[in-house]
């Protein structure tokens, strides 16, 4: 790197601040969840990971976003599954979530803030979990 | 391709005694070996400040919190969190609450802390100035160089109400601007990294976990008072932060925010390391520029003050580095917005190393006004064992004690004063009732003895007359008239020395005799020590009609000087007893007398 000039600096800050934005999760209300347990990940779950990170930062909206790898969700006739929790919307779990999906998620849940209805598979009822 | 996940490891001092820089690269090895290096972002941070658990991993964005992790962790933290997604919950701080609980927000330990000068400490890694900068780093050296003016730097930090963490509390605007004003084309920046007091580790974790912030200040003052050259003077035995300061400045020098004309503003500023050989004298502002130039630590009279004949008799700015590391911010969020943080008249935050007898020992930044009781029994998680709380030291040998009736007064520098006490750089060490006071003050007077510079005859003479006589109570041969001649004695010093050194040594004494006199007397008149700490004062012996002879007070005799037949009452042989209190700790039958 040789010195910096002002404008330089300053470019420098933008793209440094997107990386380190994902490690942050302060202020942040919008949580995507992506269950990453072996079923998970031998169905794909990976790939719509990315897609989600990618789809993320094509919006811009970074900042505001946190998104997580969780265990097995229970779901796994529906893998790869998604947990998309958005103030003021229901919190919801997708399944059967391929690139092109996690795209639409992010689009039309987390960014148009309307559900992604052909997807949605709920959790197993809060009173047949055990504590 | 971004990261899907990121692990801090813990790289300050204290986690890496424990093994954490191998837990660093035993991740890195498995993060390979199990095929998700492009995935998980492993990186070496600053202090946490929760010590007490190191070393700490967390894993990010989930906010897993891993506490007390051995290298040997590390292949199953890779396999169930970076592969599966799944917490290692074993190596939870709390196993006991499920994830959603487990926020780092939600551990009693950071829920008071508001933090600014550590604010990049445990977050960044410190050997990378790119993460500085992607955290506004940078951005206040930037505004003060394109948009104000040095009068404008001042006004602001008027503005903040920011005073000097180094312990006396001299406002830093003013410091600044004397400084400014002096008469004289070359001046210095100095900042003071020789942190020597007991147990006191503020500023060694800011330099560790984040030494940009403190490069960036330098520059920041610098450009305020028109000087082109700063000096960290910062002590040989820090070498971990030493190592990071000199990448810093490197890195600083290379991306063209140190040296010539930065940022082609035309303004130009370098800086130079300086170690210390650790002499407590040192951190005295005048006596550390003696020996930054070369010569012999040692105080001079004040005036002239360093503002106006310093470092080489030239005009000098010399801050602490907790003072430095809040410049940044002000500069970049504003006075206003620090000032409204804390007290009317202490402002912003303060570090403390809080250790001793208290549950969570560990960095803590909390808001100016914020009761030492917050601190020791929220933050700080109550007394060790279930003790009682005795006393809390702050401001280390040059501090004074405060007990439990005045731990609900707001943390101010004013306030810590009139409690007999000091703000001093932030040293906070818990005693609980196990601890004798004389003791204690004599340990501090004893450093005092050691660290005295011997250039004035108060503190020279004066701290060995007060040892002298501290020592003679802790092997009970005290007399009641010593504690008057303790206090003639502290008064003449705090009245008389050259520097603080000597003015405050005598504070640790004087306030324990204010608040537990019945202690010192009990040393003298009763020739006991209730704690049995004061050794010549305790002796150890079984009460025979208690005593199973059950041979485990024999067992843990290190001497050993207990005797007995099994199933018979044991006798100790007082004689050879080294009195350290084994067997009183492990009888379960109260059979071991302590008197």
């Amino acid at each position: 790197m040789a010195k910096m000039t002002l404008e330089q600096l300053r470019k420098l800050r933008e793209e440094k601040k997107r990386d380190i934005e994902r490690r942050e999760t302060e202020g942040k209300e919008i949580r995507i969840i992506v269950g990453m347990g072996t079923c998970g990940i031998a169905a794909g779950a990976r790939v719509a990971f990315d897609a989600i990170l990618a789809a993320v930062e094509r919006h811009g909206i970074g900042a505001d976003v946190v998104i997580a790898q969780t265990g097995c969700m229970g779901l796994c006739h529906v893998e790869p599954t998604v947990e998309v929790i958005v103030p003021g919307m229901p919190d919801t779990i997708y399944g059967r979530v391929d690139a092109a999906t996690a795209t639409k998620i992010v689009d039309r849940h987390v960014v148009a803030r309307a559900l992604v209805n052909e997807h949605i598979y709920d959790r197993p009822a809060a009173d047949i979990i055990r504590n | 391709m971004a990261y899907r996940q990121y692990m801090l490891v813990c790289g300050g001092t204290g986690c890496e005694s424990g093994k954490s820089d191998e837990i660093y690269r035993n991740l890195l090895k498995e993060a390979e070996a199990q095929g998700v290096k492009d995935a998980v972002q492993i990186v070496k941070t600053g202090c946490f400040g929760f010590c007490e658990k190191g070393p700490i991993v967390k894993v990010l964005p989930e906010e897993s919190f891993y506490v007390e992790v051995k290298p040997d962790d590390a292949k199953e933290i890779i396999a169930e969190q970076a592969v599966k997604g799944r917490e290692v919950k074993r190596l939870l701080y709390d196993k006991s609450t499920r994830k959603s609980n487990n926020k780092i927000e939600d551990i009693e330990f950071y829920q008071k802390q508001f933090r600014i000068v550590l604010r990049n400490c445990g977050v960044i890694n410190p050997e990378n100035i790119e993460e500085y900068i992607a955290r506004d780093g940078y951005a206040g050296l930037e505004k003060v160089l394109f948009q104000m003016k040095g009068e404008d730097v001042i006004a602001e930090l008027k503005t903040a109400g920011l005073r000097g963490r180094g312990g006396a509390g001299f406002p830093t605007w003013l410091k600044w601007d004397l400084t400014r004003k002096a008469p004289g084309d070359v001046k210095y920046i100095i900042c003071n990294a020789d942190e020597g007091d007991p147990g006191a580790y503020m500023d060694r974790s800011t330099i560790e976990g984040d030494p940009h912030s403190v490069l960036e200040a330098m520059a920041i003052a610098g450009f305020a008072i028109g000087s082109n050259k700063g000096y960290v003077y910062i002590r040989a035995e820090y070498p971990l932060a030493i190592d990071r300061l000199k990448i810093a400045i490197a890195q600083a020098k290379e991306y063209g925010l140190l040296g010539d004309d930065i940022l082609g503003s035309g303004f130009s500023f370098d800086v130079e390391i300086r170690l210390g050989a650790g002499a407590f004298v040192c951190g005295e502002e005048t006596a550390l520029m003696r020996s930054l130039e070369g010569n012999r630590g040692m105080p001079v009279p004040k005036p002239p003050f360093p503002a106006i004949s310093g470092l080489w008799k030239k005009p000098t700015v010399i801050n602490n580095v907790e003072t430095l590391a809040n410049i940044p911010v002000i500069i970049t969020k504003g006075g206003e917005w620090f000032a409204k943080i804390g007290t009317e008249k202490s402002t912003g935050t303060k570090v403390f190393a809080l250790t001793g007898k208290v549950n969570n020992s560990g960095l803590v930044e909390v808001p100016m006004g914020t009761t030492l009781r917050e601190i020791i029994f929220d933050i700080g998680g109550g007394i060790k064992g279930g003790k009682k709380f005795k006393g809390v030291q702050t401001g280390g040998p040059s501090g004074g004690i405060i007990v439990e009736k005045d731990l609900d007064a707001p943390i101010s520098y004013e306030s810590l004063q009139a409690l007999g006490s000091m703000m001093g750089s932030g040293g906070m060490i818990v005693m609980d009732e196990d601890d004798c006071v004389v003791d204690v003050s004599k340990f501090y007077m004893e450093f005092c003895v050691d660290e005295s510079c011997g250039k004035c005859a108060p503190c020279r003479i004066g701290t060995n007359q007060m040892y002298d006589i501290l020592d003679r109570i802790t092997k009970g041969k005290g007399e009641e008239a010593d504690l008057a001649r303790l206090e003639r004695i502290g008064k003449a010093m705090t009245k008389a020395s050259l520097c603080m050194l000597g003015g405050s040594a005598a504070n640790p004494t004087l306030s324990t005799i204010r608040h537990f006199r019945d202690e010192y007397l009990a040393h003298i008149r009763d020739h006991k020590c209730l704690t049995g700490k004061c050794k010549d004062l305790v002796t150890y012996s079984i009460d025979p009609s208690k005593c199973i002879g059950c041979t485990l007070c024999a067992k843990k005799c290190p001497v050993p000087c207990i005797s007995g037949e099994r199933k018979q009452p044991h006798v100790i042989d007082a004689s050879r007893c080294v009195k350290c209190g084994e067997c009183y700790a492990v009888c379960k039958f109260g059979a071991v007398v302590k008197n």
